[in-house]
Order: C-alpha cells, then sequence, then structure tokens
C-alpha cells in the first residue's frame, strides 16, 4: 500500500511549504482573528445598544453572514472589494487588490459574524450589577464598555474565542477556490507538478491535525485554568 | 460603479445548451439539497453512535469515540474531502481504486460520505451534551427498574437527549448545507459552483452571485421554520424549550 511512497517529495519541498504556505496561513489566520474580533465587538455592542436601528442593521448582518457559505462569500468579496475600492478611491477604473488583501478582508467580515455572536453572549454573561455600579461611579458609556465589560467579557469567553480561531484556521484553507498558495495551496502545487497526490495531501492532513490537536489540547488547559481562577 | 447589470441574462441560454442559466442554478440548488440530505442522514446516523459511545461506562467505547471525535474535527473540511477523492483510490488495491476512480456521480459520493462524515463528529459532540446534561437520577432510576444499559438508552436517555439537542442540531444541519459548497473542489456542480461557472460564461458576476445568495438564504428561512414548528411538536413539558 506504501510501497512506492515518496517521502523525499516531501522533504524537497518543506521550504516552500512551510515558508511561503504556512507564513500566509498563519498570517492570514492571525490578522483575521484581531480584525475579526475587534469588528465582531463592535457589531455584538450594536447588537445590544438601545437603538433599535443599530442592533437591526448589525443582526440582519449577522444572519446573512452566518446563512451563506464561505465559499460563496469568498468569491464575493474576490470580486467586489475591487469595485468597493473604486468607488472608495474614486478612481475611473476597479482597483486591482491582492490575493492576500482580497482573502484577509474576507475573512475578517465573515469572522466578524462569528466572533459579535461570542462577543454578544460573554457581554451577557456579566451580571447587571457591574455596568450599574459603573454608572453609579459616573464612567460614561465608553468607559463602562472600556473598563468594566469587555475586559471581563473577553476573558469568560476566551476559550470560546480561541477554539473559534481553530476553525478559522482550519477555514483559511478554502482559499484554494482561488487558487492562492496557502499551505494547502502550496501543498496541492507541488502534488500536482511531480504527480504526488497522496503523499503531499497526507501530510497536509498531518500538518493539519497536528497544530490543531495541539492547539485545542492547550485551549482545553486554559479553560480548566481560568475555570479555577474564577 | 461603472458595472454593466443585466437582470435579463437569467433568461439566456448557457453555452452547454441545456437550458437557461436559471435552469442550471436551480439543478446546483438541487444538487446542494441532495448532497446536504445524504450527508446529514450519514452524519446523524454515525454521530449518535459515536456519542453514545462517549457516554458508556466502558473506557475503550469511549476511547473510541474520543479518537473518531479528533480525527474528524481537527483536518479542514477541503484536505478530508481531497483525501477520499484522491488519496483513497490509491492506497486501495488497483482494482478496487479503479473501480472507484470510474464510479459515476464519484465526487456527489465522496462529497456525501465525506461531509457526513466530517459532520459526524460535531453531531457527536452535540449528543454527548445532550445526554451530559440529563439529571443523573435518570439513568440511576431506569437501571433501578431493571433495564440494561441499551434498555436505558433506548427508552430513557435518547428519546429525552435528542429533543434537548433539537436547536443545536438545527445549526449543524444548516452547517451540513453550507458544507456542500466545499465539494465544488472535487468538481461537483452544487449550487456555488453553478453560480462560479454562470459568471465564467456570462462575466455577469454579481447577478449570479446574488442568485445563488438568494437561493441560500431561502433554504436556510425554510429548514429555520421547518424545524422550528419539528421543536414546537417535540418539546419536553416543563423544560423551557417545552413551554
Amino acid at each position: 500500500m506504501f510501497a512506492n511512497f515518496d517521502f523525499d517529495v516531501i522533504r524537497r519541498s518543506l521550504g516552500y511549504l512551510f515558508f511561503d504556505g504556512m507564513t500566509f496561513t498563519l498570517t492570514l489566520t492571525g490578522l483575521s482573528a484581531l480584525g475579526g474580533l475587534v469588528f465582531g465587538t463592535l457589531i455584538a455592542l450594536m447588537r445590544l445598544s438601545s437603538l433599535r436601528v443599530l442592533g437591526w442593521i448589525a443582526g440582519l448582518y449577522v444572519d446573512l453572514m452566518r446563512s451563506l457559505p464561505l465559499v460563496l462569500v469568498i468569491f464575493w468579496f474576490y470580486f467586489l472589494v475591487p469595485y468597493i475600492g473604486q468607488w472608495l478611491t474614486g478612481s475611473s477604473r476597479p482597483v486591482r487588490v491582492g490575493a492576500f488583501a482580497s482573502s484577509l478582508i474576507t475573512f475578517i467580515l465573515f469572522e466578524a459574524a462569528y466572533f459579535s455572536e461570542i462577543m454578544r453572549a460573554g457581554i451577557q454573561s456579566i451580571s447587571r450589577g457591574q455596568p450599574a455600579a459603573a454608572q453609579a461611579l459616573g464612567l460614561t458609556y465608553s468607559q463602562t464598555m472600556r473598563y468594566v465589560v469587555l475586559p471581563q467579557a473577553f476573558r469568560n469567553m476566551l476559550p470560546v474565542l480561541l477554539t473559534q480561531t481553530i476553525v478559522l484556521f482550519q477555514d483559511t484553507s478554502l482559499v484554494y477556490v482561488l487558487s492562492i498558495p496557502d499551505f494547502l495551496g502550496a501543498a496541492s502545487k507541488v502534488a500536482q507538478r511531480d504527480g504526488r497526490l497522496v503523499e503531499m495531501y497526507l501530510f497536509a492532513a498531518a500538518v493539519y491535525f497536528i497544530i490543531s490537536c495541539f492547539a485545542s489540547f492547550g485551549v482545553r488547559r486554559l479553560q480548566a485554568r481560568i475555570a479555577i481562577v474564577r | 460603479m461603472n458595472y454593466h447589470w443585466n437582470w435579463h441574462i437569467f433568461f439566456d441560454q448557457d453555452p452547454s445548451g441545456a437550458g437557461t442559466y436559471l435552469d442550471m442554478l436551480l439543478s446546483g440548488l438541487a444538487l446542494t439539497i441532495e448532497t446536504a440530505l445524504c450527508a446529514w442522514i450519514i452524519a446523524l446516523a454515525l454521530g449518535s453512535v459515536v456519542g453514545v459511545l462517549r457516554t458508556l461506562p466502558s473506557n475503550a467505547a469511549s476511547m473510541v469515540g474520543f479518537v473518531w471525535v479528533e480525527f474528524f474535527r481537527n483536518m479542514p473540511l477541503l484536505v478530508q474531502l481531497f483525501i477520499w477523492f484522491f488519496v483513497l483510490p490509491e492506497l486501495l488495491p488497483p482494482s478496487w481504486g479503479l473501480w472507484l476512480k470510474q464510479m459515476p456521480h464519484a465526487p456527489f459520493y465522496t462529497a456525501a460520505i465525506g461531509i457526513g462524515l466530517f459532520m459526524s463528529a460535531r453531531v457527536a459532540e452535540q449528543t454527548r451534551a445532550g445526554i451530559g446534561s440529563l439529571p443523573r437520577g435518570q439513568k440511576l432510576a431506569a437501571t433501578a427498574l431493571g433495564l440494561t444499559t441499551a434498555q436505558t438508552y433506548r427508552y430513557v436517555l435518547l428519546p429525552m437527549a435528542f429533543r434537548i439537542i433539537m436547536p443545536p442540531l438545527t445549526s449543524e444541519f444548516l452547517s451540513t448545507i453550507k458544507n456542500t459548497s466545499v465539494a465544488i473542489t472535487i468538481g461537483l456542480i452544487e449550487l456555488t459552483a453553478a453560480a462560479r461557472s454562470m459568471q465564467e460564461f456570462s462575466f455577469q458576476v454579481f447577478e449570479a452571485f446574488t442568485a445563488a445568495t438568494v437561493l441560500y438564504l431561502l433554504v436556510n428561512i425554510v429548514v429555520v421554520i421547518a424545524m422550528r414548528l419539528l421543536e414546537r411538536a417535540i418539546a419536553i413539558p416543563g423544560y423551557i424549550t417545552g413551554k
């Protein structure tokens, strides 16, 4: 079964796979998680705001994003971003956007919907006495959020946020549909060039598996530690 | 925006001559729904079994369940589909591999089974959580009545657990529908792929994707309404959902 398994093709392409592919994947994951968290928190605040219109808009955005498949959203933004760029900069032609920028914008906007639901749950899990006490101390709305509510919400939700980031890490492999060389894309390029699909795909699967396993193990330990502190 | 909109494009013939672009999108939609239903049956069947395994008193059984869940949860769906589609036929004995490669509708079967296995890990976690959420007294009472373990699950634990986890199962089913779009990479012409090829043939990017978006939203709304009706019908009296 593994008689003509060629380990050398993996060894030869390690540099390309990790320095180009994995760097792209991890940078995209990290920046999307950060951007998604910031944007998602804003959406969560909009959803919980006393202004009905804001809550309505945020809810619509979240529901829309969450009912579409990521692959379709990737295609949407891939074609839409140049036109948005043209509209923003007022140039006469659609703006050329690189593969990385396009996928980064896609993932930030897509993941924000999921992160916002997590942050909303986190904010709602804070007892009512906390914002009431902050108000009694004379803090403004933004001070209440900034110094009292959000730090606690973020802390309570940290394990869930990290789990969502692991899902995001796996989901970045979908940029494959735009032929972008992320880790899987790089593996697939080598696989097709050398006719070594079996080796490259099994290797890619193993790498994703090991990273995700270690990450979720770390999240579980963190969760146990946070649970004790509280 | 100097994009040229043309909403009549849906009634133009597609280049393959099979029908209009609208027909193309609708047949993509049909394939999305078929794939999702097949995958969901597999996910629900295997996921329930694995979820139950994880709650059994036997260490070996819960270990098998644990390994199953971790195996299917820690690899991207795309990579799993590639493995079933490209790698598996090469690793089997040559005659089996050839049979797999020559099978008609190979992308459909691969997608249904691959997505089914991927989702089964998630369903298993929900099933386990559902069984775990039941008060301990339920199992103890069943044992005291002299029920065997199998009977305890069949008549006491599972009927309760499945009714409790209906809402999360609904969102897992919605994920299954969305995940069928990943099968575009192994050549399944489901809804996203149909929109993509309509865009390539007609150059009307945004019309094609708008139509696909609307169709996905409709499917979502139908599923959510249907599940809400089902939830109401099977709600357990006395629980929050059973008002």
